[in-house]
């Protein structure tokens, strides 16, 4: 059994207009203890969303359907009153730009006590020295704990609130977009912290990021997302070198690798609108490979390999247009990548 | 200099004549001191934001600035635009020392000369219809001629970077545009004015990943179809190693090594740029380089190292780096005079 499993996550959002965005539609997959999945996609797309419902973490306002399963149970089950005991204890969350939303009247310390004493995990004395100890564990001296957060520079804090996030000893951390405002030297400590974590730890680890390469050194499977769907799922190896769905291979294809000399692209369009209906495959208006049945019918999210999933009509074709074995993800027909493309209505 | 003067003008037409020269350029700042400090006449401290910088642009080329936060890369470009005015050094547009221009005499040049913002989010005024945007330059200016005149060149300048038909996005707002689609509004508003130097800070980062290869397309099609100079400021390598020519690693205020970019980056000399370059995440799973991760983070601006400057984080320090400052200097292993380092041991 799988540490986590999300079955069919769905959730909606009321708009002013009486009218609903449809923000994560249908989200599934399983993480396993210790391991370390990248949940990917341009803004938008739905990937803060479905972590944030995970954390259960929305106002009553917004609707959330679908199962979370940790430890056998499902915690949207029974709503906040069930969600309560493992948030935090067995889910932690790094929010975006945590590293800013410290508190900066409360010393460091005081900030990682305080999630341990609300969970009744330790208090006191205990708890302080526990704060101490995770300090150390995210590389800043115990002593750090008596500081102020404006004392702190920006990697130092984000180190600080992974800290927090661990107080309660969570099996699963989910970290959004941690290394993002941070310069590279400083996001490469980052990553070599949270790979350590959950190597020494077993901490599973989500890592929401729009930036794939970070994803592809530091996760072993990756969920590709589209317009609040996950659109492939699979090793990051086979997402670079047998990617199953063109968004995937055209997402790699935008990322500039330092030693190689391939133009980089940009996508045409936008994501389509997720308050509407929308028919036929949601990337069809983007692609470079839709086919008349594209713009009539949904892609189901399929198996096609071991561990390797995605949602495409080309999978269907018996010779795949998306997936040449051993080449680059470049494959496809050369977009220009000078017009104005990045055209939205 | 006025051989520089006349050598400029009469080599206008080569391309190799340095469009913008930089040299010996340093901004320090002072520390404010409190009264007990004044009282006890401590000395005044500064900040060596920017502490003796050279480098050249040519028409047509891309130079990349990289460095990490608080090296003087957003530092430098200020100056250079006079937006900031530098304790020491030159910097010479079009054989023109802007350094010591006054800013009514900075004004006309000051057309020539653009600069791109990082964030279109705040970069662009939410009150102005795109057409506004693209018009006041020219207004500020007094070009432009007519009012018909002025939006024919909105409509052209809108055309160049890709947004058409451009009668489609005259009368928008940025706040229904894309993050692209307001830097391109952003970069319109800028070439209305014919500049010849660009000056883009991280002019990418804000934008989503699919639509960056865009923006920088554009500006890579400037340069080389209007022969405009462009400098690049981003801690971004990947992206600097596609679009630039040439490129110059920035630490604690100082160039440490710069080169035609492929050669510094398939053969870089200084041990800040082959750890910088080893961070970098490679988009291919399976090449996975142990990255050489420096520890702590860059030291104070205002009581710099003895020595080198890079000495206190770097894996390779010897005594001797203590006592001398490395100057830039021709690499030893450098396949050409054009690729500098700054360090003892290269």
């Amino acid at each position: 059994m799988s540490l986590l499993e999300v079955r069919d996550l769905h959730v909606w959002f009321e708009l002013p207009n009486g009218t609903e965005l449809h923000a994560v539609q249908g989200v599934s997959f399983d993480l396993d203890h210790g391991e370390r999945l990248g949940l990917v996609g341009e803004s938008g797309c739905g990937k803060t969303t479905t972590i944030l419902a995970l954390m259960g973490l929305f106002p009553p306002s917004v609707s959330v359907a679908g199962e979370v399963i940790v430890n056998g149970e499902n915690i949207l089950g029974k709503g906040e009153s069930l969600i309560r005991d493992y948030r935090w204890k067995e889910l932690a969350m790094v929010f975006q730009g945590a590293m800013n939303a410290l508190n900066p009247l409360m010393t460091v310390g005081r900030q990682i006590v305080e999630p341990m004493e609300l969970h009744g995990i330790a208090s006191g004395a205990a708890a302080r020295k526990r704060a101490g100890e995770l300090l150390e564990m995210v590389g800043i001296a115990a002593s750090g704990a008596d500081r102020y957060p404006h004392e702190f520079s920006g990697g130092m804090r984000q180190r600080a609130s992974i800290a927090m996030g661990l107080a309660c000893q969570p099996k699963i951390l989910l970290a959004d977009e941690p290394t993002t405002a941070l310069d590279v030297m400083v996001q490469a400590q980052i990553l070599e912290l949270l790979v350590g974590l959950s190597n020494e730890l077993g901490l599973a680890l989500i890592l929401v990021t729009h930036d794939l390469p970070v994803v592809a050194q530091v996760c072993e499977r990756a969920a590709v997302m589209y317009a609040g769907k996950i659109i492939e799922n699979g090793t990051t190896e086979d997402l670079y070198h047998r990617p199953r769905h063109p968004y995937t291979r055209l997402l790699f294809a935008t990322t500039p690798d330092l030693y190689d000399d391939d133009d980089v692209i940009s996508i045409p369009g936008v994501p389509p609108r997720l308050d509407r209906q929308i028919v036929g495959c949601p990337f069809q208006p983007r692609c470079d490979s839709a086919f008349e049945r594209c713009s009539s019918e949904q892609p189901a999210l399929k198996s096609l390999d071991v561990g390797h999933s995605a949602a495409c009509h080309l999978n269907d074709v018996p010779v795949s247009v998306t997936a040449k074995p051993e080449s680059s993800p470049r494959n496809g027909q050369a977009l220009d990548a000078v017009d104005g493309s990045d055209d939205g209505s | 200099m006025n051989v520089v003067d006349s050598l400029a003008t009469s080599l206008r037409a080569d391309v190799s004549a340095p469009l913008l020269e930089v040299e010996q350029l340093k901004m320090h700042y002072p520390v404010a001191r409190g009264m007990t400090e004044r009282l006890a006449r401590r000395p005044q401290r500064f900040v060596h934001a920017v502490d003796g910088v050279s480098f050249s642009v040519a028409p047509g080329e891309m130079l990349a600035l990289v460095g990490e936060s608080g090296c003087g890369k957003t530092t430098t470009a200020q100056a250079v635009l006079r937006m900031l005015k530098p304790t020491a050094g030159a910097v010479r547009f079009e054989g023109t020392d802007l350094s010591t221009l006054s800013q009514r005499k900075m004004r006309p040049l000051r057309r020539r000369l653009q600069m791109i913002y990082q964030d279109p989010y705040e970069s662009l005024d939410p009150r102005f219809r795109v057409r506004q945007t693209i018009e006041e330059p020219m207004l500020i200016h007094g070009i432009g001629g007519s009012a018909k005149d002025r939006r024919q060149k909105a409509i052209e300048a809108l055309e160049r970077v890709g947004l058409t038909p451009a009668e489609l996005y005259l009368d928008r707002y940025p706040h229904g545009m894309s993050g692209g689609q307001r830097q391109r509004v952003a970069i319109a508003a800028s070439l209305v004015l014919d500049p010849v130097l660009l000056i883009a800070d991280e002019p990418v980062s804000m934008l989503d990943v699919s639509v960056r290869a865009g923006v920088l397309s554009l500006l890579d099609g400037l340069r080389r179809q209007r022969d405009m100079g462009i400098l690049m400021i981003t801690h971004d390598l990947a992206t600097a190693s596609h679009f630039a020519d040439r490129i110059a690693v920035m630490y604690l205020g100082r160039i440490v090594e710069t080169g035609p970019i492929k050669e510094v980056i398939r053969n870089p000399q200084h041990p800040y740029t082959k750890a910088l370059l080893s961070v970098v995440p490679q988009r291919d799973p399976r090449k996975m380089v142990k990255p050489l991760i420096l520890t702590g983070e860059i030291p104070s601006p205002i009581d710099l190292p003895t020595g080198c400057r890079f000495r206190t984080r770097c894996p390779m320090a010897e005594e001797r780096c203590g006592q001398i400052d490395p100057e830039l200097r021709t690499a030893v292993a450098a396949k050409g005079d054009d690729h500098a380092v700054a360090c003892l041991l290269a």
